[in-house]
């Protein structure tokens, strides 16, 4: 039986008990990675983080969040009052659809009803994921737009171009994955990788998806939207107590969800690692969930060291690394994939996927060399204007005479 | 002789103006391999012994010399060294400082010889914690404890007088007013030759 058809059986009550259940695990999971994150980072910089709030500081964002609530709710005069409100809502409640589609768990047993821990499954469900988050970029936009002010503006132009551009990139990573699992349901495309995760197989697609999901969530090294330097706090500048802390929820749950997605598609979703497969009926199943979150847990790991290690991009390097690397990189990707999966359903003989694979490796080997070889010439040639002496007259450098300064000596 | 103020060599520093003017090192990315380093700096970093130090319960001693809370000095059997003379409200150069002085009298004596400081204020919202009045006061009766936890909850609370700034008693001082050792001038407190418990 599928996940679907699974599903399909499921009565209301239980519906509903998955749809709270996972509202409830996703504001956990929030609470407990603002936490995470911050003891991480804290540990990258020889620092302790927050350790005084409840044991190891674990109740310090929910304290957090209760001083939030309870802040002064401003809405600037200037601010479109009706939208103003909207965005946040829209930002907050997006992030959280993307997760009805994501499975959580193989088959358990749930109050006395066989069932998988997913809300639905349906059968375009990762386009319904993409959809969800562009969906999202509207309270990002709104959010810019209706705080009648000049940085938030800047701020959600910025991250809503980012989004945008990052999640071409990250569609265009998953075709490879749709082709290979022929599916474009999520249940299906775990069931797909019972063997080989396509983390392995189609590991360019990974590595395009795992940078194009940073940009997506505007996270640093690309957190161009909020860069305190140069726009204050980005679109939600003129944001304060709940509607702020929506918006820091949705950041959140949507690092949670492409972690998740990543996860499905990825990483074998709720399979345990190869050779480990007999902990899967371990709890009547529900060990599986433990190995999902796992695996969303080492991806946030991912996302905190990037976050330690490396500095904020420029805007216009990080729109060309999108626009001029991610996907024209993905597209010709996309082209082998197809190419290989249609030579295999065809029967085409072993030698020649072989032989097109291998002239692949022999184009991308001498396509890099021309462009090492130039790039040498190039720096040579720089190198050789660097020397030349410079036209105008310069101040003497202490302690060595330049050449011009002889001359003025000597004559 | 060593004298410091001859310059270390001769060239005054020509040398190393010079060398620094060697060309700089092309400011291009390092390799693909060389940023990945930062990675692995982040990550064995967290296994590193942090700096934190657990303030309120953990309190590592300050600097010897760090520059906290004001103390006014006594003489060995207990009388005030301050003469009230000012200087140190004179020197300070955020106003922190009131100083109003007294006549010492023969009956109601708190320093020896002819002055003392009446009332002593420090405005701790003020003082930069310089050191510029403990350099001005001319008998020592001026000097800096290392205590640095000042906060408070109101100005009022912030601003100190002589009895929170007077050096506790130690044994043999006794509570002025009281007269000076007998047979005794404040030209011998000044050189240190009183010892405690001389009246007590």
């Amino acid at each position: 039986m599928t996940n679907s058809q699974i599903i399909a059986t499921d009565p209301g009550w239980i519906i509903l008990v998955k749809g709270l259940l996972i509202f409830v695990v996703c504001v956990l999971a929030t609470l407990m990675s603002v936490w995470g994150e911050r003891r991480l980072v804290a540990r990258m910089q020889q620092r302790l983080g927050p350790n005084r709030v409840g044991p190891f500081g674990l109740i310090q964002s929910l304290a957090d969040g209760v001083k939030l609530a309870l802040k002064e709710d401003l809405i600037p005069k200037a601010a479109d009052r009706i939208v103003f409100v909207i965005a946040p809502i829209i930002s907050a409640t997006t992030c959280f659809m993307s997760f009805a589609v994501i499975p959580l768990s193989g088959k358990v047993n749930l109050f006395g009803h066989e069932t998988v821990m997913q809300l639905t499954d349906i059968p375009v469900g990762v386009l319904y994921v993409l959809a969800i988050a562009s969906v999202g970029v509207y309270g990002i936009v709104l959010a810019g737009w209706s705080s009648g002010s000049t940085y938030p503006l800047l701020g959600g132009l910025r991250s809503s171009a980012q989004v945008i551009s990052y999640e071409v990139a990250m569609g265009l990573s998953l075709v490879a994955v749709f082709i290979y699992s022929g599916s474009m349901s999520t249940g299906e495309i775990v069931a797909a990788q019972n063997q080989w995760w396509f983390c392995v197989t189609l590991f360019p697609s990974f590595v395009i998806y795992a940078i194009s999901m940073v940009g997506e969530t505007n996270r640093a090294p690309f957190d161009l939207a909020e860069a305190e330097g140069e726009l204050v706090g980005g679109f939600h500048t003129e944001y304060s107590s709940l509607k702020f802390a929506l918006f820091f929820l949705a950041e959140y749950v949507n690092i949670v969800a492409v972690s998740a997605l990543a996860t499905t598609l990825f990483l074998g979703g709720y399979h345990a690692l190869p050779g480990l497969g007999f902990t899967e009926s371990w709890l009547g199943g529900w060990f599986t969930v433990i190995w999902f979150l796992a695996k969303v847990v080492f991806f946030f790991f991912i996302f905190v060291w990037l976050r330690g290690t490396l500095p904020r991009l420029r805007y216009d390097q990080f729109m060309k690394f999108g626009w001029k690397v991610l996907i024209p990189f993905s597209l010709i990707w996309i082209l082998i994939v197809a190419t290989l999966r249609v030579l295999s359903q065809q029967g085409a003989p072993r030698a020649v996927v072989i032989g097109f694979s291998f002239g692949i490796v022999l184009l991308v080997l001498a396509g890099s060399s021309l462009f090492e070889s130039s790039k040498k010439r190039r720096e040579r040639e720089d190198a050789i204007g660097i020397v030349s002496a410079p036209s105008f007259p310069v101040p003497a450098i202490p302690g060595k005479i330049t050449r011009n300064r002889t001359e003025q000596l000597n004559g | 002789m060593d004298n410091s103020l001859t310059p270390r060599s001769n060239d005054l520093g020509l040398t190393a103006a010079a060398k620094a003017n060697a060309p700089i090192e092309s400011q291009e990315a390092k390799s693909f391999g060389k940023q990945l380093q930062g990675f692995w700096v982040t990550f064995i970093t967290m296994f590193k012994k942090v700096n934190t130090v657990q303030y309120p319960e953990v309190k590592e001693p300050t600097a010897e010399r760090f520059h906290g809370r004001h103390q006014l000095n006594r003489y060995d059997d207990g009388l005030e060294k301050c003469i009230g003379c000012e200087l140190c409200a004179w020197a300070c150069p955020a106003d922190a400082i009131l100083v109003e002085g007294e006549s010492n009298t023969e009956e109601e004596r708190f320093s020896p010889g002819e002055r003392y400081g009446k009332v002593y204020q420090i405005n701790y919202l003020r003082c930069v914690f310089c050191g510029l009045c403990i350099e001005a006061c001319p008998t020592r009766a001026l000097t800096m404890t290392n205590e640095y936890e000042l906060a408070d909850e109101s100005r009022a609370k912030l601003i100190f007088e002589k009895e929170d700034l007077l050096a506790p008693l130690k044994s043999g001082m006794l509570q002025p007013p009281h007269p000076m050792a007998p047979g005794t001038t404040h030209i011998d407190y000044y050189r240190g030759d009183i010892k405690g418990g001389a009246n007590g």
